[in-house]
């Protein structure tokens, strides 16, 4: 919402700058976005009035005007081509600046000497898109001003605010909205704009009917006879161009002008072409069509709400008038619509045409039906004075079921408590009164009448807010929830294990990453998910920003591989990476109930000195923190991963995970040239089998006795078997079995390898004797070759 | 006899002045001191002496052997602490090489700010809450006072699964899950995604983080919820930092605020981080609507509260100067080690 100060100040007596005003009102609730100002680098610029125009002799393209600036007739020369003789323009004059720091000077154009500049709307620092060709091609041609006047007081080129309106606030939309929060800024008194109709004998001709009272509230019209379409006078332009509304004619530009000046949209017709002078405001046909005045055809529906005569549709209500009774240069006879309609519904006309507008973008707030009249009676005036029409006798008013008034009784207390506040009952209903409610003091409450644009103010929590914000919020003094209980800040069991795998994480050189949770089927496909997967059974966005993004990820690996790719193709040299983040996985398809969202890890590697046991090292460390017991590691199935490199978790017999190189195939569908180590955890699973409640256990009082054993095994057998067989048949005894090599080459058969361990022996009762530790040895290296055929080496 | 004593421990006393290493030392004891040494060759030819002599020699001898072994250990002395010297010195490093890698990883920036942001609030008794990202319009929209009609819908481009079940706008839903699950006192902040209709683009992302907070209590004030948020702010930006409370509307909460905090890059005089203004706009905030605390089961008569919503993603922008935001997801590995 674009408002120039000037005008402003026509309803509030203000003095302070622009930035002043901007500052306290956002302090207020009114918050401005930026401040334009439009007079602020122009002096000594002054309406001129074009004299004579001859060719340059010396030049084509240059023109030689004679310029009247009031004490002097001045030479100026100029480039432009759509000047004539007679015509009013801005002349900068010799010495004078322009926005951007541009200075003027006399100075010679080929030989002739030029006093000065006729200036174009944009050295203006004016936006030239708005206006009309004429004025746009070249010099900003003006109608008759005085002449020699200063610029910036004929053209009202001052500051314009520009604020951000909440959408609880439609009335602000408006310039008097914010006078009249201007006014309770500063504890002042606002005023209305002050409307004289005189209206001829002649009754109004024009009639109204509402079919439709769920969607229409209120209709008013009136009717002007014999205007004459033409230019509005520059002062109404000017407002208009500054609050980012291009100037039409002085009908239309009245409807704007209102609109502005008091919030409520407004349109006019031309009467003569609306049947029988009769409007209907009704549901639109399924498929019936209208061309608007953007020249666009529509297609309408019977949700949509339309303004019709008894043969057409003539508007789409609320949203956009109708090209069949727009106003034209022909027009004469005008009727004027001030309605009040149905938020929700233009909101959904204007969503489903794609057709925004200065007017459906306030009536889908909500507006007040009250005001209609008045800015029917001020648009009747206005365009009186500048058509020179006659109003004629009465007003149309349909308005079925009229609001009733709102009045809440607030405590005093009650108020002073939600804010923290300690103000008097009377400073309470002062503020509110500055505001426009009608408030009396009942006791320890306030008996409080809304006005009927403040449509937001629902209860005793929004007039604390009006009472909050206008007291100021920054004069609440600041407390510590001194009034209640103590609370303990805690992590959960999960949140607490998640901050830990973090830390194993990093610890092990892994750099976190954070991906989006989007995911396409292609993704899928790129990763040779099988068609069977139930992977690809994905929750699907209705309205995706584009087929890659079309489904919540059920796997984060295509993420994490995408990442690997960047990285890759950046030639970073060693990659490391995590991510822990929710995978989304439907219970049924299409969603009848949430899906279930499982917290998940993905690792990622590739580099100079990462093969399997570099990540299989971080899974270990990882559950040996956690303190999780009864892992396996099997050879996966899983055939996203390499068959040979690849391992499924297995923790008291629960796939918790799997990893190992992702399978040659998806490394070439992502032109990665590198063997890439990937790992995906369910944490949640994790976290169940993770056993945080540690005891301790003595320390051993008495001593190990280290013997190493190597041993022939045929190549296949796991290593993990030899270990289980030393362990099962040490049982107690053995204390600890650590793997110190694996050996194939020269002196080893083909088909072996050679396997060596340490194996401590202990007894946490007594010192062990050499024949115990003996006998228990050979009983694991016969035990060894018993069933892996395993032979001492 | 007793002048070749003499004589010897004068050479003694000569040789070890040129000893400069515990071997020649070694060899001079030998030399002097051994088994086949000079005063043992000298001893020998006691034999030769009367026997008044005897006793003078030998106390003589005595004399030399003393002094030649405390020369001998003070030289030890000398030498040991000599070689020491060499030897640190021979292990002089040039420290000014770079040091052997210990790889650690980086965590993402945001989560270096979240972790910040929960540490504050865990110490001020608020606790970690979850909820879900694909949420039911009842929770996103319906129960923050938010029905579908509501203009303030329009604000948010929602991503929609069913006609009921959409990605989450906000985590305020979180809220509201809250409320209905515990009584007061609630003090939480809820950490998550969350999803908006948004192409990426240097300043927005489909997907980006809030953290939501509230706390709902007996007497809980609008100088409570300024109170917390202005600690808060000073935590996280520096203990300078200033706090300005402006009037806002959020459909869940009356009456609203946003918080702006004086820049924490030129501390309030202007720049191009906050837009020349001195401030920069952090969060929304207000006291719960009557009509949430209802919905959710709590008696507004008897209870009030705050709460606070801001988005991580823009904060940690912010903190670390990061001028565009993709590249909080495009994940390269030269960005993120750099946190």
């Amino acid at each position: 919402m674009l408002v120039s100060y000037s005008w402003l100040k026509d309803y509030v007596d203000v003095s302070v700058d622009a930035k002043k005003l901007a500052d306290d009102l956002t302090m207020s609730g009114s918050k401005v976005e930026t401040i334009k100002s439009y007079g602020n680098e122009i002096n000594n610029v002054v309406i001129g009035k074009i004299i004579s125009i001859e060719k340059h002799p010396d030049a084509d393209k240059l023109q030689v005007g004679i310029v009247d600036v009031g004490e002097e007739k001045l030479q100026i020369i100029t480039g432009a081509q759509n000047i004539k003789v007679g015509d009013y323009i801005p002349v900068a004059l010799h010495g004078s600046t322009l926005p951007g720091g541009v200075k003027i000077k006399r100075g010679k154009l080929r030989g002739l000497e030029s006093n000065g500049m006729m200036c174009s709307a944009n050295e203006l620092g004016l936006d030239e898109s708005l206006l009309p060709d004429y004025q746009r091609n070249g010099i900003f041609i003006l109608p008759e001003l005085p002449i020699g006047e200063d610029v910036k007081k004929a053209l009202e080129l001052d500051d314009v605010i520009e604020f951000e309106i909440t959408p609880n606030r439609p009335d602000c939309l408006s310039v008097v909205g914010i006078a009249r929060e201007t006014a309770a800024t500063y504890r002042k008194s606002y005023r209305m704009p002050e409307i004289k109709l005189s209206e001829v004998a002649d009754k109004n001709p024009a009639n109204v009917t509402i079919k439709a009272d769920d969607l229409c509230f209120r209709y008013v019209a009136r009717v002007i006879r014999n205007a004459k379409i033409g230019p509005s006078p520059i002062w109404m332009q000017m407002r208009l161009l500054k609050a980012g509304i291009r100037p039409i004619n002085n009908i239309v530009d009245v409807t704007n002008y209102v609109m502005m000046e008091l919030g409520q949209p407004l349109h006019a017709f031309d009467l003569d072409k609306v049947k029988n002078r009769h409007i209907i405001v009704r549901r639109a046909k399924d498929g019936e069509k209208l061309v608007t005045l953007d020249d666009k055809e529509r297609t309408l529906d019977s949700e949509m709400l339309v303004i019709a005569d008894e043969e057409k549709a003539i508007g789409l209500a609320g949203v956009m008038g109708g090209q069949n009774t727009e106003i034209t240069d022909d027009t004469v006879n005008i009727l004027i619509e001030s309605a009040n309609f149905k938020g929700s519904n233009i909101r959904y006309t204007s969503k489903k045409l794609g057709l925004r507008s200065e007017a459906s973008s306030r009536f889908e707030k909500g507006l007040d039906p009250e005001i209609t009249v008045l800015a029917c009676n001020r648009a009747a005036q206005l365009m009186a004075e500048l058509s020179g029409g006659e109003i004629l006798n009465g007003i149309v008013d349909v308005y079925p079921k009229p609001i009733e008034e709102k009045v809440l009784s607030v405590r005093h207390k009650k108020i002073n408590k939600l804010l923290g506040t300690n103000l008097t009952i009377e400073e309470m209903k002062n503020i509110l009164t500055f505001l426009d409610f009608g408030v009396i003091c009942d006791g320890e409450n306030l008996v409080v009448k809304v006005p009927a644009f403040r449509s937001d103010i629902e209860g005793e929590a929004d007039i604390a807010e009006e009472i909050g914000r206008m007291y100021g919020y920054n004069n609440i003094e600041d407390t510590l929830l001194k009034g209640t209980q103590i609370t303990a800040g805690v992590k959960t069991r999960e949140q607490k294990l998640e901050d830990l795998v973090k830390e194993v994480f990093l610890s092990c050189g892994l750099n976190e990453v954070i991906t989006t949770s989007f995911m396409g089927m292609k993704d899928l496909d790129k990763i040779n998910l099988p068609d069977d997967s139930p992977l690809r059974k994905a929750v699907k966005i209705m309205n995706p920003l584009g087929e890659d993004q079309g489904y919540m990820r059920t796997t984060l690996l295509p993420s994490m591989l995408n990442v690997v790719y960047t990285n890759y193709s950046r030639k970073v040299s060693d990659f490391k990476a995590f991510e822990i983040s929710r995978v989304f996985i439907p219970k049924s398809l299409p969603l009848e109930e949430l899906p279930v969202e499982v917290k998940t890890a993905v690792i990622g590697m590739y580099g100079h000195d990462i093969d399997f046991l570099t990540l299989k090292g971080v899974i270990e460390v990882l559950l040996d923190v956690l303190n999780v017991s009864n892992v396996k590691y099997v050879r996966s199935e899983n055939t996203l991963y390499h068959p040979g490199r690849s391992a499924d978790i297995i923790v008291d017999g629960k796939c918790i995970g799997v990893f190992g190189e992702i399978n040659p195939d998806i490394e070439e569908n992502y032109d990665i040239n590198r063997e890439v180590y990937v790992a995906e955890l369910n944490l949640e699973l994790l976290f169940k089998h993770a056993d945080d409640e540690r005891k301790y256990k003595p320390l051993p009082k008495y001593p190990a006795v280290e013997r190493d054993i190597a041993v022939l095994v045929d190549k296949d057998i796991f290593v993990s078997d030899i270990e289980s067989i030393i362990r099962e048949t040490g049982g107690k005894l053995v204390d600890d079995v650590k793997l110190f090599d694996v050996y194939t080459g020269e002196n080893i058969p083909e088909d072996k390898k050679s396997v060596a361990y340490s194996i401590w022996y202990r007894s946490y009762e007594r010192t062990l004797t050499d024949e115990e530790v003996k006998e228990v040895h050979d009983k694991i290296i016969r035990k060894l070759n018993e069933k892996l055929g395993a032979q001492l080496r | 006899m007793e002048e070749t004593l003499r004589n010897l421990l004068e050479e003694a006393k000569r040789e070890l002045e040129t000893v400069d290493s515990i071997k020649s030392l070694e060899e001079l004891r030998v030399k002097y001191l051994g088994k086949k040494g000079e005063l043992t060759k000298i001893l020998r030819g006691m034999g030769n002496l009367s026997p008044e002599e005897r006793p003078v020699v030998g106390k003589i001898s005595n004399e030399v052997r003393a002094e030649i072994e405390s020369l001998l250990a003070a030289k030890r002395d000398e030498v040991l602490k000599v070689e020491k010297e060499k030897k640190i010195r021979s292990e002089y490093v040039d420290i000014t090489l770079p040091g052997k890698a210990h790889e650690i990883g980086h965590k993402h920036p945001m989560t270096k700010v979240l972790d910040e942001i929960k540490d504050i609030f865990l110490g001020l008794g608020f606790s970690i809450a979850e909820g879900p990202e694909i949420e039911l319009d009842y929770y996103n929209f319906e129960a923050l006072n938010t029905p579908p009609d509501h203009p303030a819908r329009d604000l948010q481009d929602t991503f929609y699964i069913t006609q009921n079940i959409l990605l989450r706008t906000q985590t305020s839903p979180v809220q509201v899950r809250t409320m209905e699950k515990n009584k007061p006192p609630i003090k939480v902040i809820s950490p998550g995604r969350v999803y908006r209709s948004d192409e990426i683009d240097a300043t927005h992302s489909p997907v980006f983080n809030q953290i939501e907070g509230l706390a709902v209590d007996e007497g809980i004030t609008m100088g409570d919820l300024k109170g917390v948020l202005n600690l808060f702010a000073k935590r996280l930006f520096g203990s300078n930092t200033k706090t300005k409370f402006r009037p806002h509307y959020f459909p869940f909460t009356e009456p609203s605020a946003e918080m702006d905090v004086s820049c924490f890059a030129c501390g309030g005089k202007g720049c191009r981080v906050c837009g020349h203004s001195g401030w920069i706009e952090i969060l929304g905030s207000g006291m719960v609507h009557p009509n949430v605390l209802r919905m959710s089961g709590i008696d507004p008569e008897k209870y009030s509260g705050f709460a606070f919503g801001m988005g991580l993603d823009r904060i940690t922008m912010l903190s670390y100067g990061i001028d565009d935001l993709r590249l909080l997801y495009e994940n390269d590995l030269r960005f993120i080690k750099q946190f």
